[in-house]
C-alpha cells in the first residue's frame, strides 16, 4: 500500500480538503486581482472597440453574450469531469466541485440568455426564437436548475452526489448539441465565427476584445468556483462537527 | 430476465392498474386540448400529431417514478442492486422495458382513436403510431435514470419530470417532425425519423447503465 502513496502526483494530494484549502487561500488574492484586472480591461476594450456598420452599439452586446455562453458550457464540463471523479475516484472533493459549479453555471447560462435576448430585440426584432440554439441552451439553463432542484432535495451531501454525477454525464449528451446546432441546423443564430477550423472570421479589433473579456469571465469563474467550494467544504466540515455534538449530547444524556 | 420481465407485467396490469392510469391521463390531456383552444376541427387537425405527442410525452413521464419506488418499498431493489455489474445493468434494461410495455405500448394503441378526436388523417395517425413506437421506449429508457437518481426521495415524482422532461425533448423535437413531414409533402419523412431511431438507440444502451450506476449510488 505504500506504493500508491508514494506514486500520488501533486495532482492527487491537491484531493486532500485541508491541502485543498491551504493552496486556494493562497492562490485566491492573485486569481481574484486577476480576474478583476482582465475585467476592467476587457470593458475598456469592448468600449473602444468600432461600432458594427451593421448593428451599430448592438455589437457590444456580443462582448457579454459570447462568453458568458462559453462559460456556460464550459462550466458545465468542468461538472461533467468532476462527475466523472466522483464516480471512479469517489473523492468528496469532486462532488463539492460539481456542486458549486451549478449555480455559477446557471447564472452564466442565465446572462447568456439575457444578453441574447436584448440583442435579438432591436436586430431580429424578437425577444425570442425557437431556433436550434437556443433552444439548447435554454436546455442546459433548465439541467442546471434540475441538479440544483436535486441537491436541494436530498437532506445528505453524501448520497446526492453519485446520482447527481450520474445525471450529470447523461446530460453532457447537450453541450455537443448545443456547440453545433448552428452547423447542423439552418437556424437564425450565427454560425461560429471564433472557433472554428479555418481561424476566425472576425475583425482583429472585434476578436481582442472579445479573447480578453473570455479570459476575464473564465478567471472570474474558477475565483468564484474557488471560493463556492472552500464555503461548500467548511459548510459539510460544520454541519459534520453539529452532527458530532449532537450525537455527543445524546449519548451523555442516555448514559 | 423473462420471468422477471413477466413479474414487472403482471404488477403493472393488475394491482393498481398503473398501465391503465397512464393511458387515462393521456386521454384526459388530449381531450382538454379543444376545450382550451376551442373545437375548430382544421386547427385541431393541423396540431393534432403535436398535441398526441406531448400527451404521451407527459403520459409516459407520470408513471416513471413508480419504476423503482415499488421494488424499494418492498426491499427486493437491494436484491437486484446486489447483483453484479453486467446483471443490473441488463435488469434495469429489463425493468425499463417492461415499464414501456405497461405503460407506453397502450398509449401506441390508444394514438389512433385520439386522432380520430382530432380529426387527423389516416395519415397522419399513422405516422404519429409509428413515431410513438420508436420514442416512447426511448423516453422509458432516459427515464429510468431519473427514476433511478430519484429513488431515494420519499415524494420524487416531480422531481423526475424536472430532471428527465430537458432529456427528453430531442425525443419530442424529432418525433413530431416526423409526423408532420409524413403528412406535408415536400418534407421527407425518413430523415427525422432515422434520428428518432438513433435517439432512441442510444437512449436504450445509455439509459440502463446510467441508472444502473445512479441505483449502485443511492443504494451505499
Amino acid at each position: 500500500m505504500s506504493d500508491t502513496t508514494i506514486s500520488q502526483g501533486w495532482f492527487t494530494s491537491l484531493a486532500n480538503p485541508t491541502r485543498f484549502l491551504a493552496l486556494s487561500g493562497r492562490i485566491l488574492p492573485y486569481l481574484a486581482t486577476a480576474a478583476v484586472l482582465s475585467l476592467v480591461v476587457g470593458l475598456y476594450m469592448s468600449f473602444a472597440a468600432p461600432e458594427d456598420y451593421q448593428q451599430g452599439i448592438t455589437v457590444r452586446i456580443m462582448f457579454i453574450h459570447v462568453p458568458a455562453a462559453w462559460l456556460a458550457m464550459m462550466c458545465y464540463s468542468v461538472m461533467a469531469v468532476a462527475s466523472l471523479g466522483t464516480l471512479v475516484w469517489r473523492h468528496p472533493l469532486a462532488d463539492v466541485a460539481a456542486k458549486t459549479a451549478l449555480p455559477i453555471g446557471a447564472a452564466f447560462t442565465f446572462l447568456s440568455l439575457l444578453t441574447g435576448s436584448l440583442w435579438g430585440r432591436p436586430m431580429w426584432g424578437t425577444w425570442w426564437v425557437w431556433d436550434a440554439r437556443l433552444t439548447s441552451v435554454f436546455v442546459l439553463f433548465l439541467m442546471y436548475l434540475g441538479l440544483m432542484a436535486l441537491h436541494k432535495a436530498m437532506d445528505d451531501p453524501a448520497r446526492a452526489a453519485r446520482p447527481a454525477a450520474v445525471l450529470t454525464l447523461v446530460g453532457f449528451v447537450n453541450i455537443p448539441i448545443i456547440k453545433f446546432s448552428v452547423d447542423w441546423w439552418n437556424t437564425l443564430h450565427q454560425p461560429a465565427s471564433v472557433i472554428r477550423m479555418d481561424g476566425p472570421t472576425i475583425h482583429p479589433t472585434m476578436l481582442y476584445p472579445l479573447l480578453v473579456m473570455a479570459i476575464a469571465y473564465t478567471l472570474i469563474f474558477f475565483t468564484l468556483h474557488l471560493m463556492a467550494m472552500r464555503n461548500e467544504i467548511w459548510r459539510r466540515r460544520v454541519q459534520t462537527m453539529r452532527r458530532q455534538a449532537a450525537q455527543s449530547i445524546g449519548g451523555g444524556a442516555s448514559t | 430476465m423473462m420471468a422477471l420481465l413477466r413479474r414487472d407485467l403482471a404488477i403493472a396490469t393488475r394491482s393498481g392498474g398503473a398501465a391503465m392510469l397512464g393511458v387515462l391521463f393521456f386521454l384526459a390531456v388530449v381531450a382538454v386540448i379543444p376545450f382550451g383552444i376551442g373545437p375548430d376541427l382544421n386547427l385541431l387537425a393541423r396540431i393534432g400529431p403535436a398535441i398526441l405527442w406531448i400527451g404521451a410525452l407527459l403520459a409516459s413521464l407520470l408513471g416513471l417514478d413508480r419504476l423503482f419506488q415499488a421494488d424499494r418499498e418492498d426491499g427486493s431493489l437491494d436484491m437486484l442492486v446486489m447483483q453484479d455489474w453486467v446483471t443490473l445493468v441488463l435488469t434495469v434494461f429489463v425493468k425499463s422495458l417492461a415499464h414501456w410495455l405497461a405503460t407506453g405500448l397502450p398509449l401506441v394503441l390508444a394514438a389512433p382513436l385520439l386522432g380520430l378526436l382530432m380529426n387527423m388523417s389516416a395519415t397522419a395517425t399513422g405516422a404519429v403510431m409509428l413515431t410513438l413506437l420508436v420514442g416512447t421506449p426511448a423516453i422509458s429508457f432516459i427515464g429510468a435514470v431519473g427514476a433511478a437518481v430519484a429513488v431515494v426521495l420519499p415524494r420524487g415524482g416531480l422531481l423526475v419530470s424536472i430532471l428527465i422532461l430537458p432529456l427528453a425533448i430531442p425525443i419530442l423535437i424529432f418525433g413530431v417532425s416526423a409526423a408532420y413531414a409524413a403528412v406535408t409533402d415536400p418534407d421527407p419523412f425518413l430523415p427525422p425519423f432515422m434520428i428518432l431511431s438513433a435517439i432512441a438507440l442510444f437512449f436504450a444502451a445509455l439509459g440502463p447503465v446510467a441508472a444502473a450506476a445512479a441505483l449502485r449510488g443511492a443504494s451505499d
